[in-house]
């Protein structure tokens, strides 16, 4: 009875906070907080995507500088990993999805139509939520986005990207003895480190991370941060994820979704010790979500 | 508020112990049956499949022997070239058959008559005329000479060495004659009379006479018209997967498109033989009986196969590496070329060999694009008229001597190994492509 009673207050609290966040209203919210700053490598603005009928994100601004980790929180469904997928395209894999809004990258509208999406996904990597090394070796695994774009003019510049991308991702020490062995046969952690190498070795200037340690150990998952913390100094990097601690351990700014609104934006600082929102609150409080 | 849990009290939880425990035991009974049944369907399968293979084994392990007789020839200037001239055009058409019954006449002299003397001709294969003849045109020094040589038995004396024909039956319901078997007696005890590995059984092609039909014919036909098969369904069948599970846009007309290779894949195969026939033949013009024509038939059976096999080995590669390749800015053709094809690869190899196999016990839509004729040469083209094996082993089955029937089955032996090296064929081409992901 008493476990009966604390799912109800729970979700109860979730009713009212939504209530008193604007409830019913068919336009967005005002996101708290200031979602631009200053000399931006990515910004997007009133972004919605539709999957078919389902609304996933309404009316979405939001901005990524340079050099910064911004993290993205939110129970699940609320369209932090659409709007993820959204900066490099990805969803126009789904033939339902329909994205309006802009959002560029150094100032050029990335849904334009002049826009290669080839070169985009060169400029904006990608690291998923499950490790996903192709089924080739540790070499062609990183060698194989260079190889696509051109990049290296002869095996030596091919050999030297591959080492840098791997000293990189912190896994060079650990796989060059084996670098003919198969990218899925190392461990979880040491896969996920392979993909964010393949995704450096072609140069990115935005890492999209979904959800990249979820899969993983907190050994793992502490490298993976410690990585992060030193790839900030290169890149730009926007990640998903559903630990709050994590968020707060590698993150700049902080941005918080709810059902498809981006609610707060903020020092990772300020919306961990004093969140504006109700709903923000509620959920790094761990009251829902 | 706090009133007692139904769920709590020891006298519910004996009783639910109680009710699982009796449960329990009916589980495990349909458990063990399920097994037995499954075992059972298993066994039985087993030993139906080990009934066909020992029946078939049983009536055709002796196609590959053939009895020999051995007896003196005299290579007799008189029948072969009279006029001692020693061309070529000449000695192709000396009187062989004339060479040999000479011979038989010489060794058994007392017999006399007509009707006699065609049963003791009878002794000895028509063909071995053309085994002499080569004999001579080989080394025509021969000419003269007398050497002891094996010959061919008759399909029927061959049959009777085999123990294929019952001795103790009336004569008249024998097909070999007292006098036969007491010349046959004659020669076994002189060691005259001999089974060898029947060479000519693999090395000719078919024939009217048992003793000098073999398979090559249809094995080479079979090859050539597989092998038409494989590359034009292989590449078309793949091609048309990848760019319906791939490129497609999802519409009516690719709805349309998928349900009628669906229903392709149920066409009775004769219909495809109709068609091939109107379409190939009357319209295209490509000439009839080749084994070019019968690929383009098999090509249209296989390919609905190929084409669904395909498509799922294409959906069972995983999305994330998909994604991986598109997020690392792949084109959507790279990721099909380098990732997806590569991994499809296995489950596509699968549906090409299953349709393969198919294609190669495939008769009833060839019979109707003519490889049912009787073709005694050895095709040596895709356009030469050719037979497969199916329809060789249905034209012997077919055929009224009974010698045939051990070579029906020699036959259908040698459709099962073609068949069984192309599977392992398969088999180390899959294990090769296979990667772990």
């Amino acid at each position: 009875m008493a476990v009966e009673s604390k799912t109800q207050s729970r979700s109860a609290a979730l009713e009212t906070a939504t209530a008193a966040a604007g409830g019913s209203e068919p336009t967005a919210r005002r996101t708290v907080g200031d979602v631009s700053v200053p000399n931006p490598v990515m910004t997007c603005r009133q972004v919605n995507v539709h999957y078919g009928d389902k609304h996933a994100i309404r009316d979405v601004s939001l901005d990524v500088a340079h050099n910064e980790v911004i993290a993205m929180i939110g129970p699940s469904g609320c369209g932090k990993s659409t709007l993820l997928r959204c900066l490099n395209r990805l969803n126009d894999t789904i033939p339902t999805a329909v994205v309006t809004g802009t959002i560029t990258l150094d100032g050029q509208d990335i849904y334009e139509r002049r826009q290669d999406v080839v070169q985009l996904r060169a400029r904006v990597g990608m690291v998923f939520q499950k490790p996903n090394p192709f089924p080739k070796s540790v070499y062609e695994n990183v060698a194989y986005g260079p190889r696509i774009h051109g990049l290296a003019a002869d095996r030596t510049e091919l050999d030297e990207i591959v080492q840098t991308s791997l000293q990189r991702a912190g896994l060079w020490d650990e796989v060059k003895d084996r670098l003919d062995q198969p990218g899925t046969a190392l461990s979880g952690g040491q896969q996920q480190r392979l993909c964010i190498a393949r995704t450096i070795a072609v140069g990115p200037e935005v890492i999209l991370m979904d959800e990249p340690c979820s899969a993983l150990d907190p050994i793992a998952t502490a490298r993976i941060e410690d990585l992060i913390d030193e790839l900030r100094q290169n890149y730009a990097i926007c990640i998903v994820t559903h630990s709050m601690q994590q968020a707060a351990r590698v993150s700049q700014r902080t941005a918080y979704f709810h059902l498809g609104d981006l609610i707060e934006v903020g020092s990772t600082d300020m919306i961990f010790t004093n969140p504006k929102h109700r709903l923000t609150e509620g959920y790094i409080t761990g009251r829902f979500g | 508020m706090n009133k007692p849990d139904p769920l709590r009290t020891a006298q519910e939880q004996g009783r639910i112990r109680d009710l699982v425990e009796r449960g329990l035991r009916r589980r495990y009974r349909a458990e063990r049956r399920f097994r037995a049944y499954g075992l059972a369907a298993a066994v039985s399968g087993l030993l139906f499949v080990g009934f066909l293979f020992l029946s078939i084994i049983s009536t055709g392990y002796t196609a590959f022997v053939q009895s020999y007789i051995q007896i003196d020839i005299r290579f007799d200037a008189e029948l072969i070239d009279p006029e001692g001239k020693q061309v070529e055009e000449i000695l192709r058409m000396g009187d062989y058959s004339g060479v040999f019954k000479a011979a038989l006449r010489e060794k058994f002299p007392q017999v006399e008559g007509r009707r006699e003397l065609r049963q003791l001709y009878g002794l000895i294969s028509d063909g071995s005329a053309f085994d002499l003849r080569d004999m001579v045109l080989d080394d025509p020094r021969l000419i003269g000479q007398t050497r002891e040589l094996w010959l061919m038995a008759s399909d029927d004396i061959d049959q009777l060495v085999k123990g294929k024909i019952d001795r103790k039956l009336p004569e008249d319901q024998r097909v070999v004659s007292d006098l036969q078997l007491g010349w046959l007696d004659a020669l076994t005890a002189e060691d005259r009379v001999e089974r060898r590995f029947n060479r000519v059984f693999f090395t000719a092609g078919d024939s009217r006479e048992p003793e000098q039909a073999g398979v090559l014919g249809a094995v080479v036909g079979s090859f050539l018209t597989l092998a038409v098969t494989l590359l034009l369904s292989f590449p078309i069948g793949v091609a048309a997967a990848i760019y319906l599970e791939e490129f497609a846009p999802a519409n009516r007309f690719t709805d349309m498109i998928e349900v009628n290779i669906n229903n392709l894949a149920a066409v009775p195969s004769i219909v495809f033989g109709l068609l091939g026939l109107a379409v190939f033949i009357k319209f295209f013009g490509v000439p009839r009986s080749a084994p070019l024509v019968g690929g383009l038939v098999l090509t249209l059976m296989t390919l609905p196969t190929i084409i669904i096999a395909s498509r799922a080995a294409i959906k069972a590669v995983p999305p994330s590496i998909r994604e991986a390749a598109l997020g690392m800015g792949a084109s959507q053709v790279q990721v099909v070329a380098h990732h997806v094809l590569p991994l499809a690869m296995p489950g596509m190899l699968t549906g090409a060999i299953i349709g393969m196999a198919r294609a190669l016990g495939e008769s009833a839509p060839l019979l109707m694009i003519g490889m049912v004729a009787f073709i005694a040469d050895i095709p040596g083209s895709l356009t030469d008229p050719a037979t497969v094996l199916p329809v060789q082993v249905f034209l012997w089955a077919d055929s009224p001597e009974r010698a045939f029937l051990e070579r029906t089955s020699g036959a259908i032996m040698v459709l099962l190994v073609f068949l069984l090296v192309m599977n392992a064929a398969a088999v180390i081409l899959r294990q090769k492509f296979e990667r772990r992901w």
